[in-house]
């Protein structure tokens, strides 16, 4: 197969491109506003400490379960929480755990794994894949709550011993363990997609003219792989990358309902798993608006992460313009 | 058979236990790392501490971890799968009837999915352009992105709380061991409905997106040229070639719902293979997590091995090229 042919299929974006994918992004209604969706609660997930009303712990016993009101616009829960505030500071959770995720394991893992992988072929390809193999064929929601449920205890006294020794208390802080024990057992099976995306991309491109001459002239592989190769699997990573923001807060929401996430902050599980759990469905006629607020946001978030998924991969897949 | 194809069915299936040993001993290394172990779990708070560490002597559980997992493969490997420590039962009498459980609900899931997201995709894609095609597809997407979490005690409420059509849970401890749930029992319709929903969206839009692809091959056009009537156009040559890559969606789906069963199974009470693995997990019940890693990793690894093949029989280029030379 001659370099020409391999390339072919993939014409993929040339230089002026980016200016144009937006233009037909924002000529269409239904992706802006999904964007906006997730921009705005990712907007207030990040400005949490700065607009929730109240800290996501405070109680009010005097006010528990109250329908939504001037006081608390979206009502309290069981124990006198604010829900307004509550939802805003488990956006946060959203937002810290997705991101945190997506950019240890899809950015940086999978686009280095994938371009060693792709590019260097030979042993490190083998290993490379087959660990991805491996990770790829658990059932990951069965093996998050396996770590999970584990490790919490030695990690959370490890943190405590790190933070004894460097005296830097932030690491013991309520939370701070379980937040990079769950993206980091995210990460453990989140780079596998986008490392085989970015290797198959780089294998159809190696063999491309411009690389070939890339080469020949003396550029280094590095070079190579950042300034010729990265940019030409650009449009597909974001895509990649947006859907997988979306599916690790799917998963971290399903671990902390389960128990086994996140649990000294409020999260969107804990949050509907309060609401609406085993044993308390009467409360979706007694008290209707503890599942509201939660399921808003949830859906609200799914929702526009499905529909900009679909929108970006009409834009920007050739064929279906 | 295609030449080649044989060969690469034959590698990647000998990779399959290669895959299922590391698996298992990540989650074997893993549950022992725990916090506790089963025979603290079981003997409660009051037990003596040398009774419990003379159990574990006896049960190998102070041996190096590599010892104790190599003697639970040869266990494995010779049909004895342990002692399930929740039920105090061999783990397969307690896990087969789950998993005949669990088959059902999902075997109907994913014929109930196919039979509506592959006309709905087709039905959409044909009305490309008119709002038909975004309302169906939208129509699809609602209900997909309610996360079960919501909907199943919102459904549970209407359903069963409210109109009264489904019986409550009501899942009796007889069905825990042996007897048959029956697919036609009324309780599995909640069940099957809140996996049904999110599966349809999926498969539905990847549908919609094969069938415009299919739409522009120029032997559609020549199928219209010569004067076929529409109908005979969509269903003699374009559904058909359609449907061939969709296929490769029926593992991934597999693969989902795995996963789901065991959110939706601990959140129904159903007794099945989902809410098992759940609370193995919570009673250290070693064996019984051992035993649905592995079924879980088996089946997933199966089913990525059917998708990979149906690629390669599907699309020859890729039986040539890179994907199967590997």
């Amino acid at each position: 197969m001659s370099a020409f042919e391999s390339s072919a299929p993939l014409q993929l974006p040339t230089v002026s491109q980016p200016q144009r994918v937006l233009r037909r992004f924002l000529r269409r209604p239904v992706a802006v506003v999904a964007l906006s969706v997730i921009v705005a609660i990712y907007g207030i997930g990040i400005l949490a400490p700065v607009i929730a009303p109240e800290s996501f712990d405070d109680t009010d016993l005097r006010a528990r379960n109250e329908a939504p009101s001037w006081d608390h616009p979206l009502g309290t829960d069981n124990l006198g929480h604010d829900l307004l505030s509550r939802s805003i500071w488990s956006a946060q959770t959203t937002v810290i755990i997705s991101v945190g995720t997506v950019a240890s394991a899809g950015l940086f893992l999978g686009v280095s794994l994938g371009l060693l992988a792709g590019y260097r072929r030979g042993l490190a390809d083998f290993i490379i894949m087959r660990l991805g193999d491996v990770f790829s064929s658990v059932p990951t929601i069965l093996l998050l709550i396996i770590i999970n449920a584990t490790l919490k205890d030695r990690f959370e006294s490890w943190f405590g011993h790190v933070s004894e020794f460097t005296g830097i208390g932030w690491f013991s802080d309520s939370g701070v363990p379980s937040y990079f024990l769950v993206f980091g057992g995210l990460a453990v099976f989140g780079w596998v997609g986008i490392a085989r995306l970015i290797r198959s991309q780089v294998l159809a491109l190696r063999e491309s003219q411009y690389v070939i001459s890339a080469r020949a002239s003396g550029a280094s592989t590095a070079r190579i792989l950042f300034r010729h190769l990265l940019p030409n699997v650009g449009n597909l990573l974001i895509v990649m990358l947006t859907m997988s923001l979306g599916s690790v807060a799917i998963a971290e929401i399903g671990l902390s309902y389960l128990g086994v996430g996140i649990q000294d902050r409020p999260t969107f599980g804990i949050m509907i798993s309060e609401a609406v759990g085993p044993g308390k469905l009467q409360n979706v006629r007694e008290h209707t608006h503890l599942i509201l607020a939660p399921g808003f946001f949830v859906v609200a978030l799914v929702l526009a992460f499905n529909l900009l998924g679909d929108q970006l991969t009409d834009i920007l897949s050739p064929r279906r313009r | 058979m295609p030449a080649g194809l044989a060969g690469y069915i034959l590698r990647r299936l000998l990779t399959v236990p290669l895959i299922l040993i590391v698996v298992s001993f990540i989650a074997f290394a893993l549950g022992r790392l725990a916090p506790s172990d089963y025979v603290e779990i079981q003997a409660g708070t009051r037990a003596q501490p040398e009774t419990i560490a003379r159990i574990r002597e006896e049960r190998g559980l102070n041996d190096p971890i590599y010892e104790q997992y190599v003697r639970y493969v040869g266990d494995f490997v010779t049909g004895d799968f342990g002692t399930s420590a929740k039920y105090r039962l061999p783990v397969e009498d307690v896990l087969l009837p789950r998993l005949w459980i669990t088959l059902q609900i999902n075997i109907v899931v994913v014929i109930l999915s196919w039979m509506i997201a592959i006309p709905a995709g087709v039905w959409a894609a044909l009305r490309r352009g008119t709002w038909l095609d975004p309302l169906t597809i939208g129509l699809l997407l609602l209900p997909a992105s309610v996360p079960v979490l919501v909907s199943t005690p919102l459904l549970q409420y209407l359903l069963v709380v409210k109109l009264g059509l489904l019986p409550s849970g009501g899942w009796s401890d007889a069905e825990y061991f042996g007897v048959e749930l029956g697919i036609f029992s009324k309780r599995a319709v909640l069940p099957v409905l809140i996996m049904t929903l999110p599966a349809v969206a999926g498969i539905a839009r990847y549908m919609r997106g094969q069938v415009l692809e299919v739409l522009d091959q120029d032997y559609v056009r020549t199928a219209r040229a010569k004067g076929l009537p529409g109908t005979a156009v969509v269903t003699r040559h374009v559904v058909r070639n359609a449907l061939l890559p969709i296929v490769t969606l029926f593992g991934f789906e597999l693969a989902a719902l795995t996963g789901g069963s065991i959110i939706v199974e601990s959140l129904l009470g159903i007794p099945g293979v989902g809410q098992y693995a759940f609370e193995a997990i919570g009673s250290r019940d070693y064996d019984g997590i051992m035993a649905v890693v592995i079924l879980g990793s088996t089946m997933f690894v199966l089913a990525m091995l059917v998708v990979d093949v149906t690629y390669g029989f599907i699309d020859p280029r890729i039986r040539l090229g890179e994907g199967l030379s590997e």
